[in-house]
């Protein structure tokens, strides 16, 4: 027996991992120093989320991918040209900050009012999707307010595995402490997961699905809707990257046997 | 106004000492704000737990029951809901465990509140709270405040002493209806005790970084050999396994891999950010990024070929220039 699933997948982008991040004051609170010139990839979870749901989709037929994106549009738009290669998906942007000094309930209210406003999304079907963390903010917050808003209370964060049965149920592995999973079962849609890294290779580019996502996804990026995110009175006094630099010792002359024994009694000390 | 501190007992009934800590910090924002102090917990049988504490000068509250014995989204949620409509707080504090760090948050819109976790910091300054915590994963610290409550707040681990301070408490039990709750909850799945690499309170973390894959000084690699020495090192040590993102990475290109490894190892920029008292990092190499993995752990030593390696100048305590493959097999003959 098939089962249908309509899956909402909430992402953001971040700066690339790679580069050197310093923090500035900005009119309305910290940002990046020069944020908009930082090259930009799609939040890493949320990537393992978007994979997860486009493989999930394509083993049930009848199931729909929406990405859902709170981010500058011109920025969204050079990522989703590089993510659109790897999975089908309808994208859906509210353009805005993707700052990770953004308050995270601002964040949750601006992408459950994106939701609201898909066309066609059952909500008994939906299966809402994201990164458990971000590289950005990295609240473990996001995901679970937006399932509140949407009414959905039955939700996983650090998510590894979902398998779903014949009869819909979904069963859930959830990370915990020590490397060990919690192992659930939830009779089925709608809910929430935050996940961790998935059990999925990234996929590799397909040209052909970035031809037909771009099709679809450049008139949302032209249409997004500018997302406000002011209802806040979180303030900041300081944002600073520490300078505490140690002083390191290197051996560079020392033998084999002296070094092991070193740090054997360091071990042990 | 009340500070409200909750926590959830573990397996055995007792309180974590991540939990005891946050209840530290708890206490003392409390007393600076001059606040009343509450604690709420849940879990199975919270008795022994509430008795741990009875001395912290808090009323107790507490939803129990098998029901609760397990953490869940929908049913932690609607007894840290019953608990703070029973205390009305203004201030929500909870550990950030994997149990409340899933279902604490989603408290902010049953309470019409706002939301801040992971807190490295969180103490009463000119008679208001002020937060610190991580942004951009552990790359920059920032200090906030804010207006709106109640405040719900987790707290990392490590940032104070643990409370201490037994008694026999009077708890106020509060009932929860979560009947209607749809998931199940069919256990844990863990690793056996020798085959498990992840130790949260291991004394020593071991990093393993992609050089162990990589071709020797032979020309070929010896990735047997490598799993061979971490193992042993392991199991000698009782250390805690990490892992840099490039090493379980490999595995996606059609490297060779150390086949314990796995995304549940990572630490750092896209893993996870241990707190071990002293770490190891042996062939690991790289910048910026790779320097959070290292933020909060106090010694720091390494091993690599790279005397010059940006990664551990000014990262580490010691560097030790050398093949880790025969440090670390002179290690654990000395080790036995």
């Amino acid at each position: 027996m098939g089962n249908e699933f309509h899956i909402v997948v909430c992402g953001s982008i971040v700066p690339d991992p790679l580069q050197t991040l310093a923090p500035q004051d900005g009119p309305s609170g910290p940002v990046l120093q020069n944020e908009m010139m930082l090259p930009a990839v799609l939040d890493p979870w949320a990537g393992h989320a978007l994979f997860e749901a486009a493989n999930l989709a394509a083993k049930n037929p009848g199931s729909q991918v929406w990405l859902v994106c709170l981010g500058p549009k011109a920025k969204l738009q050079q990522v989703m040209m590089a993510v659109s290669q790897k999975a089908p998906f309808q994208l859906v942007v509210a353009d805005g900050t993707s700052s990770g000094f953004a308050d995270a309930y601002e964040t949750a209210k601006v992408l459950s009012d994106t939701i609201d406003g898909i066309a066609g999304l059952d909500k008994s079907k939906m299966l809402l999707f994201g990164g458990w963390q971000s590289a950005s903010r990295g609240s473990g917050a996001v995901m679970q307010m937006v399932g509140e808003m949407q009414a959905v209370s039955e939700q996983f964060q650090g998510v590894d595995k979902l398998t779903v049965a014949d009869d819909g149920s979904l069963e859930i592995l959830e990370r915990v402490e020590g490397g060990a999973y919690q192992k659930s079962v939830v009779d089925g849609a709608p809910a929430v997961f935050g996940w961790a890294t998935g059990e999925l290779p990234e996929p590799p580019n397909n040209p052909q699905v970035g031809m037909q996502n771009m099709q679809k996804n450049m008139p949302a990026l032209m249409q997004a809707k500018p997302a406000d995110l002011s209802g806040t009175s979180l303030s900041f006094s300081s944002v600073a990257v520490p300078q505490q630099r140690r002083e390191t010792r290197i051996e560079k002359d020392m033998s084999v046997d002296a070094m092991a024994q070193e740090i054997v009694e360091w071990i042990k000390g | 106004m009340t500070v409200l501190y909750l926590a959830h007992t573990e397996c055995d009934n007792t309180l974590h000492k991540s939990a005891l800590e946050g209840l530290a910090v708890a206490g003392d924002l409390a007393a600076g704000l001059g606040e009343d102090l509450a604690v709420g917990l849940i879990g199975g049988d919270v008795a022994a737990a509430a008795d741990s504490i009875a001395d912290c000068g808090a009323k107790f509250y507490a939803v129990s029951g098998a029901d609760f014995a397990d953490g869940r989204y929908a049913s932690d949620l609607a007894a840290a809901e019953a608990i703070a409509k029973a205390v009305g707080p203004a201030i929500v504090i909870g550990p950030d465990t994997s149990r409340f760090s899933r279902a604490l948050p989603g408290l902010a819109i049953r309470l019409g509140g706002r939301v801040d976790t992971h807190l490295s910091g969180f103490t009463a300054e000119g008679g208001k709270p002020v937060a610190k915590r991580w942004f951009y994963r552990q790359r920059m610290e920032g200090t906030l405040t804010r207006d709106e409550r109640p405040w719900i707040v987790t707290l990392s681990s490590g940032i104070a002493a643990p409370f201490s301070g037994a008694g026999s408490a009077a708890v106020e039990a509060v009932s929860v209806d979560v009947s209607g709750v749809r998931t199940k909850v069919q256990g844990l799945e863990c690793a056996s005790e020798d085959a498990q690499t992840i130790r949260p309170d291991a004394n020593l973390l071991f990093v393993a970084g992609a050089g162990w894959t990589k071709k020797q000084v032979d020309g070929a690699t010896h990735v047997d050999v490598a799993e061979t020495t971490i193992q042993t090192f392991l199991g000698a040590t009782k250390a805690s396994l990490g892992s840099s993102k490039s090493l379980v990475d490999i595995s996606g290109e059609g490297g060779a891999v150390i086949s314990f490894l796995t995304h549940m190892h990572q630490v750092g920029q896209t893993g996870a950010t241990p707190r071990h008292p002293k770490g190891l990092a042996t062939c690991c190499h790289g910048e910026e990024p790779h320097v959070v993995g290292w933020r909060f752990i106090k010694e720091r030593r390494a091993i690599n070929t790279d005397a010059g390696c940006g990664w551990a100048q000014g990262k580490c305590d010691v560097l030790y220039v050398g093949d880790a493959f025969a440090v670390m097999k002179k290690v654990n003959e000395l080790l036995g």
